[in-house]
Protein backbone atom coordinates (compact mmCIF):
# COMPACT_ATOMS: atom_id res chain seq x y z
CA UNK A 1 0.00 0.00 0.00
CA UNK A 2 1.35 3.41 -0.99
CA UNK A 3 2.49 6.06 1.46
CA UNK A 4 -0.11 8.63 2.49
CA UNK A 5 -0.22 11.90 0.60
CA UNK A 6 -1.80 13.63 3.60
CA UNK A 7 -1.22 12.87 7.25
CA UNK A 8 -3.26 14.62 9.94
CA UNK A 9 -2.12 14.37 13.55
CA UNK A 10 -4.20 15.45 16.52
CA UNK A 11 -5.80 18.43 14.84
CA UNK A 12 -7.86 20.55 17.26
CA UNK A 13 -9.54 23.90 16.83
CA UNK A 14 -11.07 26.14 19.46
CA UNK A 15 -12.85 29.29 18.33
CA UNK A 16 -12.63 32.13 20.82
CA UNK A 17 -15.97 33.12 22.30
CA UNK A 18 -17.15 34.69 25.52
CA UNK A 19 -16.99 31.62 27.76
CA UNK A 20 -13.74 29.81 27.35
CA UNK A 21 -13.85 29.11 23.64
CA UNK A 22 -15.91 26.94 21.36
CA UNK A 23 -14.28 23.61 20.59
CA UNK A 24 -14.96 22.74 16.96
CA UNK A 25 -12.56 19.92 16.32
CA UNK A 26 -10.97 17.57 18.83
CA UNK A 27 -7.73 15.73 18.07
CA UNK A 28 -8.59 14.50 14.59
CA UNK A 29 -6.01 12.07 13.21
CA UNK A 30 -6.13 10.22 9.91
CA UNK A 31 -4.21 9.68 6.69
CA UNK A 32 -5.21 9.85 3.05
CA UNK A 33 -3.45 7.82 0.37
CA UNK A 34 -2.86 9.08 -3.18
CA UNK A 35 -5.87 8.79 -5.48
CA UNK A 36 -8.12 7.90 -2.60
CA UNK A 37 -11.62 9.36 -2.36
CA UNK A 38 -12.31 10.04 1.31
CA UNK A 39 -15.56 11.45 2.64
CA UNK A 40 -15.84 13.14 6.00
CA UNK A 41 -19.35 12.58 7.25
CA UNK A 42 -20.89 14.29 10.22
CA UNK A 43 -23.85 16.26 11.52
CA UNK A 44 -23.78 20.03 11.22
CA UNK A 45 -21.56 21.51 13.88
CA UNK A 46 -19.15 18.58 13.83
CA UNK A 47 -16.35 20.77 12.55
CA UNK A 48 -16.05 19.07 9.19
CA UNK A 49 -15.94 22.31 7.22
CA UNK A 50 -13.45 23.61 9.76
CA UNK A 51 -11.24 20.62 9.03
CA UNK A 52 -11.32 21.39 5.32
CA UNK A 53 -10.57 25.07 5.88
CA UNK A 54 -7.50 24.15 7.92
CA UNK A 55 -6.21 21.84 5.20
CA UNK A 56 -6.81 24.56 2.59
CA UNK A 57 -4.70 26.95 4.65
CA UNK A 58 -7.61 29.27 5.39
CA UNK A 59 -7.53 28.66 9.13
CA UNK A 60 -4.79 27.85 11.61
CA UNK A 61 -5.36 24.90 13.98
CA UNK A 62 -5.19 25.53 17.73
CA UNK A 63 -3.06 22.43 18.10
CA UNK A 64 -1.95 19.44 16.08
CA UNK A 65 -0.47 19.39 12.62
CA UNK A 66 -0.85 18.05 9.11
CA UNK A 67 1.67 17.31 6.41
CA UNK A 68 1.36 16.82 2.69
CA UNK A 69 3.85 14.50 1.05
CA UNK A 70 6.03 16.63 -1.18
CA UNK A 71 5.68 19.90 0.73
CA UNK A 72 3.18 22.66 0.04
CA UNK A 73 0.39 21.14 -2.04
CA UNK A 74 -1.58 22.58 -4.90
CA UNK A 75 -5.17 22.74 -3.77
CA UNK A 76 -8.38 22.59 -5.72
CA UNK A 77 -11.35 23.60 -3.63
CA UNK A 78 -15.08 23.45 -4.29
CA UNK A 79 -17.36 25.31 -1.92
CA UNK A 80 -20.99 24.89 -0.90
CA UNK A 81 -21.95 27.64 -3.30
CA UNK A 82 -20.36 27.64 -6.73
CA UNK A 83 -18.47 30.77 -5.72
CA UNK A 84 -17.82 31.91 -9.28
CA UNK A 85 -16.67 35.42 -10.10
CA UNK A 86 -19.75 37.04 -11.64
CA UNK A 87 -17.63 39.31 -13.85
CA UNK A 88 -15.94 36.36 -15.53
CA UNK A 89 -17.49 34.03 -18.09
CA UNK A 90 -17.63 30.29 -17.37
CA UNK A 91 -14.37 29.77 -19.27
CA UNK A 92 -12.64 32.74 -17.62
CA UNK A 93 -13.61 31.40 -14.21
CA UNK A 94 -11.91 28.15 -15.05
CA UNK A 95 -8.71 29.85 -16.24
CA UNK A 96 -8.34 31.75 -12.93
CA UNK A 97 -6.07 29.24 -11.12
CA UNK A 98 -3.85 29.07 -14.21
CA UNK A 99 -3.61 32.86 -14.42
CA UNK A 100 -2.57 32.98 -10.78
CA UNK A 101 0.25 30.58 -11.64
CA UNK A 102 1.32 32.95 -14.39
CA UNK A 103 0.33 30.73 -17.30
CA UNK A 104 0.09 32.46 -20.66
CA UNK A 105 -3.48 33.29 -21.74
CA UNK A 106 -3.84 31.07 -24.79
CA UNK A 107 -2.42 27.98 -23.13
CA UNK A 108 -4.69 28.59 -20.14
CA UNK A 109 -7.74 28.85 -22.38
CA UNK A 110 -6.89 25.60 -24.14
CA UNK A 111 -6.57 23.79 -20.79
CA UNK A 112 -9.81 25.34 -19.55
CA UNK A 113 -11.54 24.22 -22.73
CA UNK A 114 -10.49 20.63 -21.97
CA UNK A 115 -12.10 21.02 -18.54
CA UNK A 116 -15.29 22.40 -20.11
CA UNK A 117 -15.47 19.20 -22.11
CA UNK A 118 -14.71 17.02 -19.08
CA UNK A 119 -17.63 18.49 -17.14
CA UNK A 120 -19.86 18.56 -20.23
CA UNK A 121 -20.46 22.28 -20.59
CA UNK A 122 -19.65 22.69 -24.29
CA UNK A 123 -21.52 25.68 -25.66
CA UNK A 124 -21.64 27.51 -22.34
CA UNK A 125 -18.02 28.76 -22.32
CA UNK A 126 -18.90 32.42 -22.70
CA UNK A 127 -21.97 32.45 -20.45
CA UNK A 128 -21.98 34.72 -17.43
CA UNK A 129 -22.43 32.85 -14.12
CA UNK A 130 -25.84 34.52 -13.64
CA UNK A 131 -27.02 32.68 -16.77
CA UNK A 132 -25.99 29.24 -15.46
CA UNK A 133 -28.23 26.90 -13.47
CA UNK A 134 -27.08 25.75 -10.03
CA UNK A 135 -25.85 22.41 -11.36
CA UNK A 136 -24.00 24.02 -14.27
CA UNK A 137 -22.38 26.59 -12.00
CA UNK A 138 -21.17 23.81 -9.69
CA UNK A 139 -19.71 21.97 -12.72
CA UNK A 140 -17.77 25.11 -13.58
CA UNK A 141 -16.56 25.21 -9.97
CA UNK A 142 -15.39 21.59 -10.22
CA UNK A 143 -13.63 22.33 -13.51
CA UNK A 144 -11.93 25.33 -11.88
CA UNK A 145 -10.77 23.14 -8.99
CA UNK A 146 -9.26 20.58 -11.37
CA UNK A 147 -7.73 22.77 -14.08
CA UNK A 148 -4.39 23.44 -12.38
CA UNK A 149 -3.83 19.74 -11.72
CA UNK A 150 -4.03 19.97 -7.92
CA UNK A 151 -2.42 17.48 -5.56
CA UNK A 152 -5.63 17.21 -3.60
CA UNK A 153 -9.24 18.16 -4.18
CA UNK A 154 -11.09 19.56 -1.16
CA UNK A 155 -14.87 19.50 -1.57
CA UNK A 156 -16.96 21.27 1.04
CA UNK A 157 -20.52 19.94 0.66
CA UNK A 158 -20.33 20.82 -3.03
CA UNK A 159 -23.85 19.70 -3.84
CA UNK A 160 -25.56 20.99 -0.71
CA UNK A 161 -27.26 23.84 -2.51
CA UNK A 162 -28.62 21.75 -5.38
CA UNK A 163 -32.04 20.14 -5.64
CA UNK A 164 -32.22 16.38 -5.00
CA UNK A 165 -32.41 15.28 -8.64
CA UNK A 166 -29.55 17.50 -9.78
CA UNK A 167 -27.52 16.40 -6.78
CA UNK A 168 -27.82 12.71 -7.68
CA UNK A 169 -26.90 13.43 -11.28
CA UNK A 170 -23.84 15.32 -10.00
CA UNK A 171 -22.79 12.27 -7.97
CA UNK A 172 -22.49 10.22 -11.14
CA UNK A 173 -20.72 13.10 -12.85
CA UNK A 174 -18.20 13.50 -10.04
CA UNK A 175 -17.68 9.74 -9.88
CA UNK A 176 -16.97 9.69 -13.63
CA UNK A 177 -14.62 12.70 -13.41
CA UNK A 178 -12.78 11.13 -10.50
CA UNK A 179 -12.35 7.88 -12.44
CA UNK A 180 -10.99 9.86 -15.38
CA UNK A 181 -8.60 12.05 -13.40
CA UNK A 182 -7.72 9.89 -10.41
CA UNK A 183 -7.28 12.77 -8.01
CA UNK A 184 -6.96 12.46 -4.27
CA UNK A 185 -10.25 13.78 -2.91
CA UNK A 186 -11.32 14.80 0.55
CA UNK A 187 -15.00 15.62 0.60
CA UNK A 188 -17.16 16.85 3.42
CA UNK A 189 -20.83 15.93 3.46
CA UNK A 190 -23.72 15.24 5.78
CA UNK A 191 -25.39 12.83 3.39
CA UNK A 192 -24.80 9.14 4.00
CA UNK A 193 -25.95 8.23 0.49
CA UNK A 194 -23.56 10.74 -1.04
CA UNK A 195 -20.62 9.45 1.02
CA UNK A 196 -21.29 5.80 0.16
CA UNK A 197 -21.90 6.47 -3.52
CA UNK A 198 -18.63 8.35 -3.97
CA UNK A 199 -16.05 7.37 -1.36
CA UNK A 200 -13.43 4.68 -0.89
CA UNK A 201 -13.44 5.48 2.80
CA UNK A 202 -15.78 7.36 5.09
CA UNK A 203 -14.67 9.11 8.26
CA UNK A 204 -17.48 9.81 10.68
CA UNK A 205 -17.18 12.85 12.91
CA UNK A 206 -19.17 13.19 16.13
CA UNK A 207 -21.24 16.16 17.23
CA UNK A 208 -19.20 19.17 18.42
CA UNK A 209 -16.41 18.98 19.29
CA UNK A 210 -15.82 16.82 16.23
CA UNK A 211 -13.91 13.62 16.91
CA UNK A 212 -13.35 10.77 14.49
CA UNK A 213 -15.61 7.99 15.59
CA UNK A 214 -15.51 5.59 12.67
CA UNK A 215 -13.19 4.97 9.72
CA UNK A 216 -15.17 2.81 7.30
CA UNK A 217 -13.78 1.30 4.09
CA UNK A 218 -16.42 1.31 1.35
CA UNK A 219 -15.93 -1.92 -0.54
CA UNK A 220 -18.57 -1.32 -3.19
CA UNK A 221 -17.42 -2.13 -6.74
CA UNK A 222 -16.64 0.62 -9.22
CA UNK A 223 -17.85 2.10 -11.46
CA UNK A 224 -20.88 2.60 -9.27
CA UNK A 225 -24.25 2.82 -10.89
CA UNK A 226 -27.50 4.14 -9.54
CA UNK A 227 -28.92 0.66 -8.89
CA UNK A 228 -26.09 -0.08 -6.48
CA UNK A 229 -27.78 2.21 -3.98
CA UNK A 230 -30.60 -0.29 -3.59
CA UNK A 231 -28.41 -3.34 -2.85
CA UNK A 232 -28.34 -5.04 0.54
CA UNK A 233 -24.64 -4.33 1.05
CA UNK A 234 -25.14 -0.62 0.45
CA UNK A 235 -27.94 -0.70 3.02
CA UNK A 236 -25.72 -2.47 5.53
CA UNK A 237 -22.96 0.11 5.18
CA UNK A 238 -25.51 2.93 5.39
CA UNK A 239 -26.84 1.49 8.67
CA UNK A 240 -23.32 1.31 10.10
CA UNK A 241 -22.73 4.98 9.27
CA UNK A 242 -26.11 5.98 10.60
CA UNK A 243 -25.42 4.26 13.93
CA UNK A 244 -22.00 5.91 14.17
CA UNK A 245 -23.51 9.35 13.67
CA UNK A 246 -26.10 8.83 16.40
CA UNK B 1 -18.75 55.26 10.64
CA UNK B 2 -18.39 53.10 7.57
CA UNK B 3 -19.27 49.98 9.51
CA UNK B 4 -23.00 50.22 8.99
CA UNK B 5 -22.76 51.02 5.31
CA UNK B 6 -24.37 48.35 3.23
CA UNK B 7 -23.63 48.16 -0.47
CA UNK B 8 -26.54 48.77 -2.79
CA UNK B 9 -27.74 45.58 -4.42
CA UNK B 10 -27.31 47.06 -7.86
CA UNK B 11 -26.45 50.56 -8.99
CA UNK B 12 -29.30 52.37 -10.61
CA UNK B 13 -29.51 51.78 -14.30
CA UNK B 14 -31.81 54.72 -14.98
CA UNK B 15 -29.16 56.53 -17.00
CA UNK B 16 -29.05 53.65 -19.46
CA UNK B 17 -32.57 54.21 -20.61
CA UNK B 18 -32.39 58.01 -20.78
CA UNK B 19 -32.80 60.16 -23.91
CA UNK B 20 -35.55 58.58 -25.94
CA UNK B 21 -37.60 60.81 -28.28
CA UNK B 22 -39.64 62.08 -25.32
CA UNK B 23 -36.54 63.96 -24.12
CA UNK B 24 -36.29 65.74 -27.49
CA UNK B 25 -39.95 66.73 -27.34
CA UNK B 26 -39.70 68.12 -23.81
CA UNK B 27 -36.54 70.03 -24.74
CA UNK B 28 -38.31 71.64 -27.69
CA UNK B 29 -41.26 72.50 -25.48
CA UNK B 30 -38.96 74.15 -22.92
CA UNK B 31 -37.27 76.28 -25.60
CA UNK B 32 -40.67 77.25 -26.98
CA UNK B 33 -41.85 78.31 -23.52
CA UNK B 34 -38.66 80.32 -23.03
CA UNK B 35 -39.26 82.02 -26.41
CA UNK B 36 -42.86 82.88 -25.51
CA UNK B 37 -41.98 84.25 -22.09
CA UNK B 38 -39.14 86.39 -23.42
CA UNK B 39 -41.37 87.73 -26.22
CA UNK B 40 -44.59 88.49 -24.34
CA UNK B 41 -43.47 89.24 -20.78
CA UNK B 42 -41.83 92.51 -21.77
CA UNK B 43 -38.70 91.65 -19.75
CA UNK B 44 -35.62 93.48 -21.10
CA UNK B 45 -32.94 91.40 -22.80
CA UNK B 46 -30.43 91.88 -19.97
CA UNK B 47 -32.86 90.07 -17.67
CA UNK B 48 -34.09 87.35 -20.03
CA UNK B 49 -32.54 87.17 -23.50
CA UNK B 50 -34.51 85.35 -26.19
CA UNK B 51 -33.27 81.91 -27.32
CA UNK B 52 -32.15 83.17 -30.74
CA UNK B 53 -30.13 85.93 -29.08
CA UNK B 54 -28.35 83.34 -26.96
CA UNK B 55 -27.78 81.20 -30.05
CA UNK B 56 -26.21 84.13 -31.91
CA UNK B 57 -24.00 84.94 -28.93
CA UNK B 58 -23.00 81.27 -28.78
CA UNK B 59 -21.82 81.30 -32.41
CA UNK B 60 -19.96 84.56 -31.87
CA UNK B 61 -18.13 83.25 -28.82
CA UNK B 62 -17.39 80.02 -30.63
CA UNK B 63 -16.10 81.81 -33.73
CA UNK B 64 -13.69 84.16 -31.89
CA UNK B 65 -12.25 81.20 -29.97
CA UNK B 66 -13.20 82.60 -26.57
CA UNK B 67 -15.69 79.93 -25.66
CA UNK B 68 -13.38 77.09 -26.59
CA UNK B 69 -10.51 78.58 -24.60
CA UNK B 70 -12.56 78.99 -21.41
CA UNK B 71 -14.22 75.61 -21.84
CA UNK B 72 -10.82 73.99 -22.24
CA UNK B 73 -9.59 75.65 -19.03
CA UNK B 74 -12.62 74.57 -17.03
CA UNK B 75 -12.52 71.08 -18.49
CA UNK B 76 -8.85 70.65 -17.57
CA UNK B 77 -9.55 71.80 -14.01
CA UNK B 78 -12.50 69.42 -13.77
CA UNK B 79 -10.57 66.45 -15.13
CA UNK B 80 -7.41 67.07 -13.13
CA UNK B 81 -9.45 67.58 -9.97
CA UNK B 82 -11.52 64.47 -10.66
CA UNK B 83 -8.40 62.42 -11.31
CA UNK B 84 -6.41 63.55 -8.27
CA UNK B 85 -9.45 63.46 -5.97
CA UNK B 86 -10.35 59.96 -7.15
CA UNK B 87 -6.81 58.62 -6.83
CA UNK B 88 -6.47 59.97 -3.29
CA UNK B 89 -9.95 58.78 -2.29
CA UNK B 90 -9.48 55.27 -3.69
CA UNK B 91 -6.10 54.88 -1.95
CA UNK B 92 -7.38 56.12 1.39
CA UNK B 93 -10.70 54.29 1.01
CA UNK B 94 -8.89 51.02 0.36
CA UNK B 95 -6.77 51.48 3.47
CA UNK B 96 -9.88 52.24 5.53
CA UNK B 97 -11.71 49.22 4.14
CA UNK B 98 -8.83 46.90 4.97
CA UNK B 99 -7.85 48.17 8.42
CA UNK B 100 -10.22 48.82 11.31
CA UNK B 101 -7.40 50.52 13.18
CA UNK B 102 -6.74 52.92 10.34
CA UNK B 103 -10.46 53.58 10.06
CA UNK B 104 -10.64 54.50 13.73
CA UNK B 105 -7.65 56.79 13.32
CA UNK B 106 -8.87 58.79 10.34
CA UNK B 107 -12.66 58.43 10.27
CA UNK B 108 -13.37 61.19 12.85
CA UNK B 109 -11.35 63.69 10.82
CA UNK B 110 -13.04 62.66 7.61
CA UNK B 111 -16.50 63.05 9.10
CA UNK B 112 -15.57 66.41 10.63
CA UNK B 113 -14.11 67.57 7.32
CA UNK B 114 -17.49 66.98 5.74
CA UNK B 115 -18.93 69.66 8.00
CA UNK B 116 -16.74 72.22 6.22
CA UNK B 117 -18.63 73.63 3.26
CA UNK B 118 -16.06 73.58 0.46
CA UNK B 119 -17.89 76.45 -1.22
CA UNK B 120 -17.23 78.60 1.85
CA UNK B 121 -13.52 77.87 2.03
CA UNK B 122 -13.03 78.29 -1.71
CA UNK B 123 -12.02 81.97 -1.23
CA UNK B 124 -9.43 80.85 1.29
CA UNK B 125 -7.97 78.32 -1.13
CA UNK B 126 -7.80 80.97 -3.84
CA UNK B 127 -6.00 83.34 -1.44
CA UNK B 128 -3.54 80.62 -0.47
CA UNK B 129 -2.91 79.08 -3.87
CA UNK B 130 -3.53 81.99 -6.22
CA UNK B 131 -6.11 82.64 -8.94
CA UNK B 132 -4.54 80.16 -11.35
CA UNK B 133 -5.66 76.64 -12.19
CA UNK B 134 -4.15 74.96 -9.16
CA UNK B 135 -6.62 76.35 -6.62
CA UNK B 136 -9.53 75.17 -8.82
CA UNK B 137 -8.09 71.71 -9.26
CA UNK B 138 -7.76 71.53 -5.50
CA UNK B 139 -11.38 72.57 -4.93
CA UNK B 140 -12.57 69.97 -7.47
CA UNK B 141 -10.45 67.29 -5.83
CA UNK B 142 -11.81 68.13 -2.37
CA UNK B 143 -15.41 68.02 -3.56
CA UNK B 144 -14.91 64.74 -5.42
CA UNK B 145 -12.98 63.11 -2.60
CA UNK B 146 -15.67 62.14 -0.11
CA UNK B 147 -18.28 60.44 -2.30
CA UNK B 148 -15.59 58.43 -4.06
CA UNK B 149 -14.03 57.51 -0.71
CA UNK B 150 -17.32 56.27 0.73
CA UNK B 151 -18.04 54.22 -2.38
CA UNK B 152 -14.56 52.73 -2.33
CA UNK B 153 -14.98 51.64 1.29
CA UNK B 154 -18.40 50.16 0.62
CA UNK B 155 -17.24 48.47 -2.58
CA UNK B 156 -14.13 46.88 -1.11
CA UNK B 157 -15.96 45.75 2.05
CA UNK B 158 -18.66 44.12 -0.06
CA UNK B 159 -16.25 41.69 -1.75
CA UNK B 160 -17.70 38.27 -0.77
CA UNK B 161 -15.64 36.39 1.83
CA UNK B 162 -15.95 33.05 -0.05
CA UNK B 163 -14.18 34.61 -3.03
CA UNK B 164 -11.38 35.73 -0.69
CA UNK B 165 -11.22 32.14 0.57
CA UNK B 166 -11.00 30.89 -3.00
CA UNK B 167 -8.10 33.23 -3.80
CA UNK B 168 -6.29 32.22 -0.63
CA UNK B 169 -6.78 28.50 -1.27
CA UNK B 170 -5.13 29.12 -4.65
CA UNK B 171 -2.35 30.98 -2.84
CA UNK B 172 -2.89 34.24 -4.70
CA UNK B 173 -0.52 37.08 -3.88
CA UNK B 174 -1.65 40.41 -2.43
CA UNK B 175 -1.33 42.00 -5.88
CA UNK B 176 -3.31 39.22 -7.56
CA UNK B 177 -6.08 39.57 -5.00
CA UNK B 178 -6.32 43.31 -5.64
CA UNK B 179 -6.20 43.01 -9.39
CA UNK B 180 -8.30 39.93 -10.00
CA UNK B 181 -10.74 40.10 -7.11
CA UNK B 182 -11.07 43.41 -5.29
CA UNK B 183 -10.91 45.80 -8.24
CA UNK B 184 -13.46 43.99 -10.43
CA UNK B 185 -15.72 43.23 -7.47
CA UNK B 186 -15.72 46.82 -6.22
CA UNK B 187 -15.94 48.38 -9.67
CA UNK B 188 -19.75 48.78 -9.87
CA UNK B 189 -19.91 50.73 -6.62
CA UNK B 190 -16.73 52.62 -7.45
CA UNK B 191 -18.07 53.76 -10.81
CA UNK B 192 -21.26 54.88 -9.06
CA UNK B 193 -19.08 57.15 -6.92
CA UNK B 194 -17.24 58.40 -9.98
CA UNK B 195 -20.55 59.26 -11.63
CA UNK B 196 -21.46 61.49 -8.68
CA UNK B 197 -17.91 62.84 -8.52
CA UNK B 198 -17.88 63.84 -12.18
CA UNK B 199 -20.83 66.22 -11.83
CA UNK B 200 -19.60 67.53 -8.47
CA UNK B 201 -16.23 68.28 -10.01
CA UNK B 202 -17.85 70.68 -12.51
CA UNK B 203 -19.51 72.51 -9.62
CA UNK B 204 -16.17 72.72 -7.82
CA UNK B 205 -14.42 74.25 -10.80
CA UNK B 206 -17.12 76.88 -11.33
CA UNK B 207 -17.20 77.83 -7.67
CA UNK B 208 -13.44 78.32 -7.74
CA UNK B 209 -13.63 80.38 -10.89
CA UNK B 210 -16.42 82.56 -9.54
CA UNK B 211 -14.33 83.32 -6.47
CA UNK B 212 -11.31 84.45 -8.41
CA UNK B 213 -9.92 83.49 -11.77
CA UNK B 214 -8.77 84.97 -15.04
CA UNK B 215 -9.97 82.12 -17.25
CA UNK B 216 -12.67 79.49 -17.40
CA UNK B 217 -16.45 79.35 -17.79
CA UNK B 218 -17.07 80.62 -14.26
CA UNK B 219 -14.85 83.59 -15.05
CA UNK B 220 -16.86 84.08 -18.25
CA UNK B 221 -20.11 84.16 -16.25
CA UNK B 222 -18.62 86.75 -13.92
CA UNK B 223 -17.31 89.12 -16.60
CA UNK B 224 -20.41 88.82 -18.78
CA UNK B 225 -22.56 89.63 -15.78
CA UNK B 226 -20.47 92.75 -15.12
CA UNK B 227 -21.13 93.89 -18.70
CA UNK B 228 -24.86 93.06 -18.51
CA UNK B 229 -24.18 90.64 -21.37
CA UNK B 230 -26.82 88.25 -20.05
CA UNK B 231 -26.91 86.27 -23.29
CA UNK B 232 -23.25 85.42 -22.69
CA UNK B 233 -24.07 84.30 -19.14
CA UNK B 234 -26.62 81.94 -20.66
CA UNK B 235 -24.04 80.68 -23.15
CA UNK B 236 -21.55 79.94 -20.35
CA UNK B 237 -24.16 78.25 -18.17
CA UNK B 238 -25.45 76.11 -21.04
CA UNK B 239 -21.88 75.10 -21.89
CA UNK B 240 -21.39 74.06 -18.25
CA UNK B 241 -24.53 71.94 -18.41
CA UNK B 242 -23.28 70.27 -21.58
CA UNK B 243 -19.91 69.67 -19.93
CA UNK B 244 -21.47 68.01 -16.90
CA UNK B 245 -23.78 65.90 -19.07
CA UNK B 246 -20.87 64.81 -21.25
CA UNK B 247 -18.82 63.75 -18.22
CA UNK B 248 -21.78 61.88 -16.79
CA UNK B 249 -22.23 60.24 -20.17
CA UNK B 250 -18.61 59.15 -20.29
CA UNK B 251 -18.89 57.46 -16.90
CA UNK B 252 -22.21 55.86 -17.87
CA UNK B 253 -20.52 54.55 -21.02
CA UNK B 254 -17.67 53.15 -18.95
CA UNK B 255 -20.21 51.37 -16.75
CA UNK B 256 -21.90 49.91 -19.80
CA UNK B 257 -18.57 48.67 -21.19
CA UNK B 258 -17.06 47.39 -17.96
CA UNK B 259 -20.14 46.04 -16.22
CA UNK B 260 -21.85 44.18 -19.03
CA UNK B 261 -21.73 41.07 -16.83
CA UNK B 262 -24.35 42.49 -14.51
CA UNK B 263 -26.71 43.90 -17.12
CA UNK B 264 -30.25 42.97 -16.20
CA UNK B 265 -32.46 41.55 -18.91
CA UNK B 266 -35.86 43.18 -18.87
Amino acid sequence: MSDPILTVRGLSVTFPDNNGGLEALDAASFAVRPQEFVCVLGPSGSGKSTLLRILAGLLAPTSGSFTFAGGVPRIGMVFQQSNLMPWRTALENITLPLELQGMEGNTARIKAQEMIELVGLQGFESNWPRDLSGGMAQRVAIARALVHDPDILLLDEPFGSLDALTRERMWSELSRIWQARRKTVLMVTHSIGEALFLADRVLVLTQRPGRIKLDLAVDLPRPRADEMRYTAHFGKLARKLKEAIE
Amino acid sequence: MFMDMKPPRKPSRLSRRALPWTAVVSLCAAILAWELVSRFSGLPAFILPAPERVAVRFWQALADGNLLLHTAVTLSEVLLGLLSGTVAAVALGYAIAKSRLFERLVAPYLVASQAIPIVAIAPLLVIWFGPGMFSKVLICALIVFFPVLVNTVVGVRAVPQPLHDLMRSLRATRGQIIRRLEVPAALPVLLGGLRIGATLSVIGAVVGELVGADQGLGFLVNTARGLYDTAMVFVAVLTLILLALALYGVVALMEKKLLSWQEVHE
